[in-house]
């Protein structure tokens, strides 16, 4: 879906630049001013946008754009002679099918009335060309035999002449592949008759000379060979013979397959590229639409921000280099510190400048792969409207901060979560209109979808203005459900975060829309394989705000230092709950050598980070456990046993992959201020495979100690 | 080693579906958004099929059928016309030019698949 998606999203980017384009022609075309190629141009550009609106359904926008191109077509056939009216006509439809495109992409209304006016106009200069159209043949024509009314008649055997000429060869066509195609329809049995074989010495190796006689039994065998022959028409021939008559005269009952009468059948089936996103019909046709829908200006579509499209290989590529510079400025700015130079402190001050620069470097770079978060809150508005049908309820989205921006992976990422979030708001959040109005509330609930930056981080709310969360009924599900004991002593904010535990869903009856066994964790899980935090805040009568707080990009992160045996690592802070030292009365010894740790009654495993890592180095002192508990996404917990913690502080996050391969218990490396190498912790990995207990041995000589730059 | 499919169209958003779709189905997919760089792409990637649309600045489906069928590249391998035309006119003259198919947009992904294969005898 997201892959859809994206060929959607790009698709609309494409008409905008094709927008452009036809504006730019039709202006030149009004100017009287063309270019040799602008009618081409403008031809071009139209065309694009019917062809890539075919492929996702948008069939107002095809049938509108077809009758244009049509016009088009005739005036760059010169059957047309352009006059200021036509150019006007041209201009106005040119308005219409921006407005098309606008209204398919934000699923708004379309403006039918105009889009009638306009076709009749156009239906002037095409109708005054005799040779009108054929309709737009855009029906599906599928190739699968199912249409046959009758029960198709058991196997027939037919003979096939079948004799390819030079042309056959020269096209890229193979008699072999099409008698295979061939045989795989039915049953084929194949001869050949070379009695045309020239004499070796006349033998002119291009020129065919081979004829297969062919005896296929199948259904309906003829309109199979009609199928598969079809690209070969006119460049062999191709001599059907029923089988019975065959055996009589061979001469006279031949039967040349005539080509199929124009429009020939078409491979191109039904017009279903694979979208799985089924969008609603870009129009819910209203005759009152006219008057709210929005008069595309010719004006809008062009006044867009010129921009340059680039691979994004090249712009992360750009991304690690600058990562690269900014560590090998904090590299220099520690050697110079460590110097201790005498001077007027000169150097420390341009290098002040230096670091201030590569800050600004790093941040224009990053701000390349982001995105505004525009189109997905258009979506969410979509979601919103469809959950409201669903429930019953009147609900409208107010969105803020739309050109907030965000990293590219980040907002698609996101939009599963947020879809998941805006339905539990309609569904659990909005009271029922009959309720909000005894509560002396608007009929039509409000959700608030908000983007803004906060201290380099993209904080996101969902707010409702609903009846806030039921805390004793979510109590109760907590209890009954095992997930807390009733003996437990929980505050509002503990009570509101048990929405999150796995297996928590409040609605009892499963409602079709948001209730489907998943729950509010994997929103939360989604969230944290961003590297983001999620947290809620409710007040009762007034509704419910769920916040989301992300980081900028995937490319940093925040981690704690830890330090194990002579080698320093990262923890990423977003799986780190807390850090602990802990008594030796809360440290339990299971088996061999498993440790748990006791934290508020519930049992941890320990691992030991050194031990896991295959790292060679001392024993730690029991009594002196240094442990740092996090939880990795499937919410498992362990506690990392290390030697110290050090700091907490953004690091860039290089592959190791490509250098190392994977590496079990390590998701990624990173470069310190000293030019160290660290590796990261994959918590996830740790925990699964303490899980899985017992912990494998790791041989020793498997030493991961990198080198040291 | 995979079948190779070129595909030459202007849009990209057609690019981008097709090549979603064939790398789905396990080709491996190059595109060019023009003619001309449709038929130096042919000549550094040697691909096992092509595919092309018709109308695309620079130089046309029909141009590019003509170059890669002509004396210079005299290549046999397939070509697929992938257009919205769907005149009889154009498909003759694409055929007399040396065109090996015609599909018309918007194409079905499965039967795209299939035309593929079918020409090309792989998979």
């Amino acid at each position: 879906m997201a892959e859809s998606d994206d060929i959607r999203t790009m698709f609309f980017e494409e008409c905008n630049d094709l927008m452009d384009a036809l504006f730019e022609g039709l202006q030149l075309l009004e100017d009287d001013t063309p270019e040799e190629d602008t009618v081409n141009a403008v031809f071009r550009a139209v065309h694009s946008i019917k062809g890539g609106a075919g492929a996702f359904k948008l069939d107002e926008l095809v049938s509108f754009a077809h009758k244009f191109e049509t016009v088009l077509d005739e005036l760059r056939a010169d059957r047309l002679t352009r006059d200021p009216a036509l150019v006007q006509t041209m201009l106005r439809a040119a308005d219409h099918l921006a407005h098309l495109v606008e209204a398919s992409q934000s699923q708004g209304e379309i403006n039918v009335e105009r889009g009638e006016t306009l076709l009749a106009e156009l239906d002037v200069y095409v109708a005054s060309n005799a040779d009108a159209d054929a309709e737009v043949v855009f029906e599906p024509m599928a190739l699968n035999f199912g249409g046959l009314e009758v029960e198709p008649p058991s196997e027939v055997t037919i003979n096939i002449r079948f004799c390819p000429f030079e042309k056959l060869y020269f096209n890229g066509h193979d008699p072999l592949l099409l008698m295979d195609a061939l045989g795989s329809l039915g049953t084929l049995i194949v001869d050949i008759d070379h009695d045309a074989i020239a004499p070796f010495d006349d033998y002119a190796p291009e020129t065919p000379t081979l004829t297969f006689l062919l005896t296929f039994s199948a259904d309906d065998p003829e309109r199979i060979v009609e199928e598969v022959f079809e690209f070969v028409e006119g460049i062999c021939t191709i001599e059907v013979t029923p089988q019975e008559a065959q055996d009589e005269t061979v001469a006279e009952e031949i039967q040349t397959i005539e080509p199929p009468d124009a429009p020939e059948p078409e491979i191109a089936a039904a017009p279903q590229v694979a979208v799985a996103d089924q969008e609603e019909p870009p129009a819910k046709r209203e005759a009152s639409a006219s008057t709210n829908a929005k008069p595309a200006q010719r004006g809008e579509a062009v006044a867009v921000q010129p921009t340059l499209r680039v691979e994004l290989d090249k712009v992360d590529r750009l991304i690690n280099t600058v990562g690269e510079l900014i560590i090998n400025q904090a590299m220099i700015s520690q050697r110079i510190d460590m110097l201790d130079l005498p001077g007027d402190g000169e150097l420390e001050s341009d290098m002040a400048d230096y670091k201030l620069l590569a800050r600004e470097l790093q941040e224009g770079v990053m701000s390349i792969r982001a995105q505004p978060v525009k189109p997905l809150f258009q979506r969410m508005a979509r979601i919103t409207r469809e959950a409201g049908d669903a429930t019953g309820k009147s609900v409208r989205l107010v969105t803020g901060g739309e050109n907030t921006e965000v990293d590219k992976t980040v907002i698609e990422r996101l939009a599963d979560p947020l879809t998941h979030m805006i339905r539990n708001a309609v569904d659990h959040g909005l009271e029922s209109r009959e309720d909000r109005v005894a509560a002396g509330k608007p009929e039509t609930g409000e959700i608030l979808l908000s983007a803004s930056h906060k201290s380099g981080n993209v904080m996101i709310e969902i707010a409702d203005d609903g009846a806030g969360l039921n805390r004793d009924r979510i109590l109760d599900i907590a209890i009954n459900k095992g997930l807390v004991s009733r003996e437990s002593d929980l505050t509002d904010p503990e009570i509101d975060m048990l929405l999150f535990l796995p297996g928590f869903s409040t609605n009892s009856e499963v409602s079709e829309l948001s209730g489907r066994g998943v729950g509010m964790d994997v929103v939360k899980t989604a969230v944290q394989a961003l590297g983001g935090r999620i947290s809620i805040a409710s007040t009762p009568g007034k509704g419910t705000t769920f916040s989301i707080v992300l980081p900028l990009t995937l490319a940093v992160m925040d981690g704690i230092v830890i330090s194990v045996a002579d080698e320093t690592m990262i923890v990423p802070i977003t799986a780190v709950i807390e850090t602990l030292r802990p008594k030796k009365s809360e440290v339990f010894q299971l088996g061999a050598d498993q440790n748990l740790l006791l934290i508020r009654g519930e049992y941890v495993p320990i691992v030991d980070v050194q031990k896991k890592l295959g790292i060679v180095g001392g024993e730690k002192e029991q009594d002196q456990l240094v442990l740092v508990l996090v939880e990795s996404v499937d919410h498992s917990r362990c506690a990392l046993c290390v030697d110290a913690i050090h700091d907490q502080r953004q690091v860039v996050i290089k592959a190791v992959g490509g250098n190392y391969g994977d590496i079990p218990g390590v998701s990624a490396a990173t470069i310190l201020g000293n030019g160290k190498i660290a590796l990261i912790l994959d918590t996830d990995h740790l925990t699964k495979v303490e899980k899985m207990a017992p912990p494998p041995q790791l041989p020793p000589q498997q030493d991961l100690r990198v080198p040291h730059g | 080693m995979n079948t190779s499919v070129l595909a030459i169209d202007d849009s990209r958003t057609i690019r981008m579906l097709l090549q979603q779709v064939l790398e789905q189905a396990g080709f491996d997919v190059h595109c060019a958004e023009d003619g001309v760089e449709g038929v130096s792409k042919f000549e550094a990637v040697n691909p096992d099929v092509v595919i092309t649309d018709i109308n695309m600045p620079n130089m046309d489906g029909f141009g590019v059928i003509s170059r890669l069928r002509g004396e210079e590249v005299k290549t046999v391998v397939p070509i697929l016309v992938l257009t919205t035309e769907n005149s009889s006119d154009l498909k003759t003259r694409a055929r007399d030019l040396g065109a090996t198919g015609w599909i018309v947009k918007p194409f079905d992904d499965v039967a795209l698949v299939q035309v593929i294969r079918r020409v090309t005898g792989h998979g």
